[in-house]
């Protein structure tokens, strides 16, 4: 396991902040996980199966659950999103309608001849095509592949060759900036479906409105069995391409499960999720959850904007919302509990549950949510790989603040030791060691491989367990606190960036000899990328460099994946085996201890 | 530091821009338009391009008035409003 050094919280932390007991309103509907311990002891991941409706022949399609289903439960009229374009113009579309559009969309892909199981890529932003093409590809029994739209160039054309891609569906103008280039390279990418070409889509595309005009409007779903593939999430690795992780149609059971139970999501509620569509939560929280569960979701096509978005919570009358650190901590900026600013002109009483996803929530922003919006963030933990949440901070639960909370009912969790050396797992069970996080194996969202990768796979389980990656530790109540990565992952606003991606765009550019990047803290996101640049001999280290490197990175990367920073070394420490230390310069950028040093083959000041 | 003018400040909002995303072309830039529709722009740029408006003109700028700034004709309507504030 990787030394603890460079740790982002302290020790003991938890010890400065008082564990909040929450107050229930008579006018809320009773919690969906009341008593916590007798659903843990009672809990059987058949009875959890057997609460969706499933197809004829044990068959199971996320699809027909989130939508066709509710064409027979009484709820087909009722608005199953409400989406909110740039000018706050709403648009609803009920759960018939979207039926009816997602049946289009897969008679879509059957015309243009993509067979079961191939991919469909979305490249979007929060728009309505996006809704129906993740959700006409799973009718389809095709596989659904969101990308996020702030990735570059370089990004989107890796997922889709690990992908696979055979479709991809995207705008007229991130068509021509960020695929178009390349296209001729991926041949199997037979259809690219243009959400605003209109009248005149560029060659080799078609526009999808015209493209869905004459296809029949029910339908369309195929049979699909639990273990087929539905969705493939895209996430970094510290070394090599980015990984395809691969999830069934069975993930819809957690699905289900967790929306009930860690977002306490009703029937009747107004859902907000805030999470970008090219994230994994984006879709797991951002269509199905709430779908499968008959609420009324609020989509927003706009990006975050703190003014905006008490509007939203307001006017919409959401009551949950689940959002991630980043945005928490800049509607911080606006208000505390001696001034409530902007807070103060917006009624926000129909909140009920508040929840935060994306990277660990700080205990002051837990605390502060409870002073300004008159409720707690409720912190919870799971990554692209889990498919669904794992430990959380439950609406019927004290919240101890800054802790991700507790295994959801199913789920054992547990704190390892994983020699490296050996592959031995030992488990650490005295409350408070820090070790990994691992979680056993089996639950229904679980992924079921990295696509074309079985190596890759396997190595992420060892003696039984799924070993995370994260560093935690577990408290003598259960509560699990988040400590650091074990690897040389990054985490900027939420999203898992690897160094890797990152370097191997920077060595691409004439000038550069060496590259490494590290995370380094930052206020707002958490963590930013900054890269140390070594120079090839003869190259001059000036500011005008440094712009065309950033430029270099962002063009090829996009913002999301770009270092923030770029400073220049001479030369990278190095191990004997020529790996660089991001351990060794992430210390002394931060100016922490540097651990052991012997491995250190080259480092000249 | 920059003087809050016509053109010296629109100099200073496109190095502040440019500082933060030099893969940005100001000639390129239309003025009206949002600078997250036509640029690649996330949440973490747009706030650090608003702290360097601050640090350059020696400016506080409230976070509500952040959305005046999404666009060059906003930023210049704007920041000729804001007292400057001195700086250490």
């Amino acid at each position: 396991m990787a030394g603890l050094s460079g740790l982002p919280r302290a020790a003991g932390a938890e010890l400065a902040w008082k564990t909040l007991h929450k107050i229930e309103r008579p006018d809320w509907p009773a919690p969906n996980l009341a008593d916590y311990d007798g659903a843990c002891a009672g809990f059987s991941w058949d009875a959890a199966r057997a609460a969706l409706t499933g197809l004829p022949d044990g068959g199971l399609n996320i699809a027909h659950e989130a939508v066709d289903r509710h064409l027979d439960d009484g709820l087909a009229d009722k608005t199953a999103i409400r989406w909110l374009a740039k000018d706050l113009t709403p648009r609803d579309i009920s759960y018939r309608e979207l039926a009816a559009l997602t049946s289009r969309f897969a008679h879509l892909l059957e015309r243009l001849g993509v067979a079961p199981g191939e991919r469909v890529f979305s490249l979007l932003g929060r728009v309505p095509a996006l809704y129906v093409a993740a959700l006409g590809t799973l009718k389809a029994g095709r596989v659904f592949s969101p990308l996020f739209s702030a990735f570059g160039p370089g990004p989107v054309r890796s997922r889709m060759e690990i992908g696979d891609a055979r479709v991809l569906v995207t705008t007229a103008a991130w068509y021509r900036r960020k695929v178009a280039p390349w296209r001729n390279e991926l041949p199997g990418l037979r259809h690219v479906l243009l959400t605003d070409a209109g009248d005149d889509p560029p060659p080799g595309t078609l526009d999808l409105e015209r493209a869905l005009a004459d296809c029949p409007d029910s339908g369309g779903l195929v049979h699909t069995a639990p273990e087929d593939m539905a969705l493939l999430h895209f996430t970094s690795g510290t070394t090599g391409r980015p990984k395809g992780a691969v999830h069934v149609h069975e993930a819809v059971v957690v699905h289900r499960l967790t929306g009930l139970l860690a977002l306490d999501l009703h029937q009747d509620d107004i859902y907000w999720c805030t999470a970008d569509p090219g994230w994994v939560t984006g879709t797991s929280y951002g269509i199905i959850a709430p779908l499968v569960l008959g609420a009324t979701m609020v989509v927003d096509a706009a990006e975050m904007e703190p003014a905006r978005w008490l509007g939203i919570l307001q006017d919409q009358r959401v009551t949950v919302w689940y959002t991630a650190p980043t945005a928490i901590r800049m509607l911080m900026k606006l208000a505390d509990k001696d001034d409530p600013g902007i807070f103060a002109d917006y009624d926000l009483s129909r909140l009920r549950f508040a929840a935060s996803v994306g990277e660990p929530l700080n205990p002051e922003a837990v605390v502060w949510a409870e002073q300004v919006l008159g409720l707690p963030f409720h912190d919870n933990w799971w990554q692209t790989e889990t498919g669904g949440i794992m430990l959380a901070n439950y609406r019927s639960l004290p919240i101890k603040p800054g802790s991700m909370g507790r295994p959801l009912p199913g789920i054992e969790a547990a704190i390892v030791h994983h020699a490296q050396a050996t592959g031995a797992v030992t488990l650490l069970d005295t409350p408070g060691t820090p070790g990994e996080l691992a979680l056993r194996p089996g639950w229904p969202s679980m992924f079921r491989g990295y696509l074309h990768e079985p190596e890759r796979y396997a190595k992420c389980f060892a003696g039984g367990w799924y070993l995370t990656g994260d560093l935690a530790r577990r408290d003598a109540d259960g509560y699990f606190w988040f400590l650091g990565r074990a690897d040389d992952m990054i985490k900027s606003a939420g999203h898992l960036i690897g160094p890797f991606e990152v370097e191997s765009a920077l060595l691409e550019h004439e000038a550069v000899a060496e590259a490494a990047a590290i995370g380094i803290p930052e206020p707002t996101a958490g963590e930013i990328v900054k890269a140390l640049v070594a120079l090839k001999p003869g190259v001059s280290a000036d500011e005008d460099l440094r712009r065309a490197l950033l430029a270099h990175a962002r063009k090829r990367l996009g913002p999301a994946v770009a270092p923030r920073q770029i400073d220049f070394r001479t030369n990278l420490p190095k191990t004997r085996s020529g790996k660089i230390m991001r351990r060794l310069l992430r210390a002394r950028e931060l100016g922490l201890p540097e651990g052991d040093l012997s491995m250190l083959a080259s480092d000249a000041p | 530091m920059a003087t809050i003018g016509d053109d010296p400040l629109r100099e200073t909002v496109l190095d502040a821009l440019t500082g933060i995303a030099p893969d940005i072309d100001p000639a390129a830039l239309d003025p009206d338009i949002n600078f997250r529709d036509q640029a690649e722009l996330d949440s973490v740029d747009y706030l650090n391009f608003v702290l360097a408006l601050e640090r350059a003109l020696g400016v506080h700028i409230p976070e509500q008035d952040y959305p005046r700034l999404s666009c060059l004709r906003g930023c210049l309507a704007y920041l000729p409003t804001l007292t400057s504030t001195p700086q250490d």
